[in-house]
């Protein structure tokens, strides 16, 4: 540690540190406007300013060094008066807009310049006006505004991995522009808007809608990935207006992906706000009470073991759980999460997690993706992997694929092959990779849906897991093999034990009529086609998509902004997302729907409050128990409630991985109901299907 | 697609020719094949010099400015980054011959507007930065070309046409649209830059006096 003196008062940072850290480890606030922590130093604002003893003039802290028993100080009459100095040269050519702005209010430049600025200005020239920019459907400019702190150049390049913004020309003509007219082609770009410390870019689908102090803030978790990503909603008159991250260095940093941020919209159209029950072939709207009185008359006589329920990709574990204990009590046991038909190993509940954890990624050596893509099952998790990457230089982090990549990745992979054929050679050290593999102290193996979601699942699990025993993948104090999952709601259902019981039937079973009545929670990806004529549909579900139109009585649920819910995410880490807003018409959280119904059916569940359902869900499974910021993610520990004999291998087959996202922007119901996602899929187009060989 | 940069014309394909794949393998052995990146100066004056050789236009197309990325393994934009950065590299079309007229404190001194009247008066331009309806000719302004003992300086291409006024600068316009490139360097009486009609200090003979 260096010890350096910050206005008189001593503190300890790590050597290496810049003055900027130093001053913030004693607690000064310093203006910046181009300094990001996560994201390279540039030191062209000039606002962090400070006098450091015997420099011959103010220091730009972001960029410069500690020492030894150097003295800082961050509050003389030549710091402000620097400060009001570099403030005034910004303001030159800054736009006096801010009532027009929807960066107003929650503005760097706004609060520096009402802070440290001098409050008048001198300038009576003309000021530059700087041509906007066409940077796709999400991301607004306004360039006449940009001050040129180059965060967003650095965004790009460093962390999204995209590098399509620079700042072209120079001096007075200098400009943030992709040159060439193009949008910006990453799944990330919506966090160019939040770290942007002006209103030069902001978000296009919510211009001008609202101003940031009207907004109602609630944190929540992000559902459109697996990756649980903890974000806040913001809701003016019972509206999701805007979606942001939230800093969970565990989960997400500070970004969050594009479908999470703008898919919002969605969250407004296509809502399904009042039961409807199918008459004589056609949906009428009715009433809750007769909605439920009907449903419970059609489960009049029909055997438990005839009843099912197939669980969607957006549900929260509480309705998981109530819907599981409903069938259970009438004696069913045909429960499945896996609407896209998945396999994993649930005889440990490391069998289906990311068990490294996100933040494992900063310390793994070596990679080997199996059947994933991360750039669009988790874009945020893909920029991690590219920080990695990054850090570790020129071959420092080897990567290899199985699987052709349907996008850049943003890092440099090797593709080993494009089926599971390959993992043999690894295995026999047939291919060069398997050499890296056992030379990385922490190998990591990340084993995507493309694999999964395979006929040969078991096999290739089976293989990864061999693979990861072999090149030392799994140690007392690593544990390199990870499922990446696309649900969110997978892995808390899976911790819920959510799965065909002994004598159960799974999806697809149910789907081909092994059920009389089918109950849909927000199951809208299963093969609906499949289902016979004489299968009574229940759909519970928040937007009229697929599932709703087959469904014979719908219930309206609620989504994901509307109800306090507890998600799992890939890694296992349990996460409470609180309300936003409420649901609209007569539409009601899910969990409560499921207790009404099962009051009427005669099946009372043993709980009345949130509280109750949440204690009797920690008896279930003793991780969620633990959830919030911090909380431990129990890793590989032993919960895993198996209820299916793991033992299903089979031989490697050799037919390619077939991506299991082909168009990124629209997923998953409320992604489909958006605008803004629809616009998207328009502009990027959809992935190519990658031909059998 | 264009914006306030890109010119709308733009070539659809460059390649290097023969003769710039020689230049571009003196310049990348002088990097590390990791650090080749660094030679994205050269290559971008090796793209304007064949576009000069091959089109009779000096400039830098975008279509070339990715040719230049993908060989160097750097991202286009950084490229672009580059490329506007320095005035030298032209990013749009110009006319066969670029005059360059330094209009910086001692050339304009010494008769730079006379150097750009006579410019305008022969091509037909009217400003800086146009070309001549001919096709000819660009005149750009620039800044200190750091010949100031000969000034004026007209400079076109990458040669300099030194102590220049309204007369020479008629008679090389004149030069050049003939196809000849006159001899450059001073057009009057004088070695590089040496006093105007030879020495005028340290002669032999006065040597042993002022001692």
């Amino acid at each position: 540690m260096v010890r350096v003196i910050v206005d008189g008062a001593p503190v300890d940072v790590p050597p290496g540190s810049s003055a900027l850290q130093a001053c913030e480890a004693a607690g000064k606030e310093i203006p910046r406007f181009c300094y990001h922590e996560r994201l390279s130093v540039a030191g062209n604002c000039r606002m962090c300013l400070v006098e450091v003893a015997r420099a011959p003039k103010p220091v730009a802290s972001c960029g410069f060094p500690v020492s030894e028993g150097m003295q800082i100080f961050t509050d003389t009459e030549v710091v402000r008066r620097a400060r009001r100095a570099v403030m005034e040269f910004l303001l030159i050519n800054h736009p006096l807009d801010c009532p027009i702005c929807d960066q107003g209010g929650e503005c760097d430049l706004q609060d520096q310049a009402y802070g440290y600025g001098s409050g008048i200005s001198r300038y009576k020239e003309d000021k530059r006006a700087v041509t906007d920019k066409d940077l796709g459907p999400l991301v607004k400019t306004v360039m006449t505004r940009c001050i040129q702190c180059t965060r967003c150049v650095r965004f790009s390049t460093e962390v999204a991995g995209t590098p399509e913004l620079g700042l072209v020309s120079r001096g007075e003509n200098a400009e943030i522009t992709t040159y060439v007219e193009k949008a910006l082609t990453s799944e990330l770009s919506g966090n160019l808007i939040d770290v942007c410390p002006v209103g030069a870019l902001t978000a296009k689908p919510s211009a001008f809608h609202a101003r940031s102090w009207e907004y109602k803030k609630t944190d929540s978790v992000d559902v459109m990935d697996a990756l649980g990503t903890n974000i806040q909603v913001q809701a003016r008159g019972g509206e999701v207006m805007r979606i942001v991250p939230r800093v969970n260095d565990d989960v997400n940093e500070e970004w969050l992906s594009d479908k999470g941020r703008f898919s919002i919209d969605g969250l407004k159209r296509k809502r399904l706000d009042r039961p409807w029950v199918r008459v004589h072939g056609k949906l009428s709207a009715v009433s809750w009470k007769d909605a439920l009185i009907a449903l419970a008359r059609r489960f009049d006589g029909v055997p438990g073991d005839k009843v099912g329920a197939i669980a969607g990709d957006l549900c929260d574990a509480e309705s998981l759980c109530a819907i599981k204990d409903l069938l259970q009590g009438i004696g069913s046991s045909n429960l499945d999460c896996r609407q896209d038909g998945a396999w994993y190993d649930t005889s440990a509940r490391s069998g289906y997690l990311f068990n490294s954890d996100v933040s494992g990624i900063d310390q793994a050596d070596a990679l080997l993706l199996v059947g994933a893509m991360p750039r669009h099952e988790s874009p945020v998790l893909n920029a991690r992997i590219r920080k990695r990457f990054v850090d570790a230089g020129r071959g420092g982090f080897p990567i290899g694929m199985i699987g052709a990549p349907t996008a850049d990745m943003t890092y440099d992979v090797n593709v080993l092959g494009h089926g599971p054929d390959v993992l043999a050679d690894l295995l026999s050290g047939k291919n060069a990779f398997a050499e890296v593999l056992k030379n990385a102290k922490k190998p990591m193996i990340i084993v995507g849906h493309s694999a999964l979601t395979r006929r040969d699942a078991p096999a290739i699990y089976a293989a990864c897991r061999e693979l990861a025993q072999t090149c030392g993948a799994l140690s007392a104090d690593w544990h390199g093999l990870n499922i990446l999952h696309t649900a969110a709601s997978r892995v808390g259902a899976l911790d819920l034990g959510f799965l065909p019981g002994p004598h159960g039937c799974d999806a697809a079973s149910m789907l081909r009529g092994g059920v009389e009545i089918l109950w849909l929670l927000g199951a809208d990806d299963v093969q609906l086609e499949r289902i016979p004529p004489e299968t009574f549909v229940v759909y519970l579900g928040h937007h009229g998509d697929a599932a709703a139109k087959r469904a014979d009585i719908i219930l309206p649920g609620a989504a994901y902004t509307e109800k306090s819910g507890t998600y799992v995410n890939t890694a296992g880490r349990v996460q409470r997302a609180f309300r936003a807003v409420f649901p609209p018409g007569d539409a009601r959280e899910d969990w409560r729907i499921i207790r009404a119904f099962s009051e009427v059916l005669g099946h009372t569940l043993p709980y009345d409050t949130l509280e109750q359902l949440r204690a009797h869900m920690a008896q279930v499974n003793p991780v969620f128990a633990q959830t919030g910021q911090g909380a431990p993610r129990l890793a590989g520990a032993e919960g895993g409630l198996a209820s299916e004999a793991t033992a299903r291998e089979g031989e490697l087959m050799t037919t390619p991985f077939r991506p299991v996202i082909r168009d990124y922007y629209q997923t998953n119901a409320i992604s489909r109901a958006s605008q803004t996602m629809a616009e998207c899929s328009k502009v990027y187009g959809v992935a190519p299907v990658v031909a059998a060989e | 697609m264009s914006t306030a940069w890109t010119p709308a014309a733009q070539p659809d394909s460059f390649v290097f020719d023969a003769a710039s794949e020689e230049e571009i393998a003196g310049v990348l052995c002088k990097y590390p094949e990791e650090r080749k990146a660094s030679a994205v100066m050269p290559l971008l004056y090796i793209v304007q010099r064949q576009m000069g050789r091959v089109t009779g236009s000096a400039w830098v197309p975008v279509v070339a400015m990715d040719v230049v990325a993908q060989r160097l393994g750097m991202a286009s934009m950084r490229v672009y980054e580059v490329a506007s950065f320095y005035t030298m590299f032209n990013t749009r079309p110009i006319g066969r011959y670029h005059l360059q007229v330094c209009t910086t404190t001692p050339c304009w001194l010494r008769g730079s507007d006379d150097v750009v009247a006579a410019c305008q008066k022969a091509t037909g331009i009217q400003h800086f930065g146009e070309t001549s309806a001919d096709g000819l000719f660009t005149m750009t302004e620039v800044e200190c070309l750091g010949a100031c003992a000969n000034a004026p300086i007209l400079q076109v291409d990458d040669d300099f046409y030194e102590d220049m006024d309204a007369e020479r600068t008629a008679a090389v316009i004149a030069e050049l649209r003939a196809g000849r490139r006159p001899e450059p360097g001073p057009a009057i009486n004088r070695s590089v830059s040496a006093p105007v009609g030879g020495r005028k200090t340290l002669l032999p003979s006065s040597t042993a006096d002022q001692k």
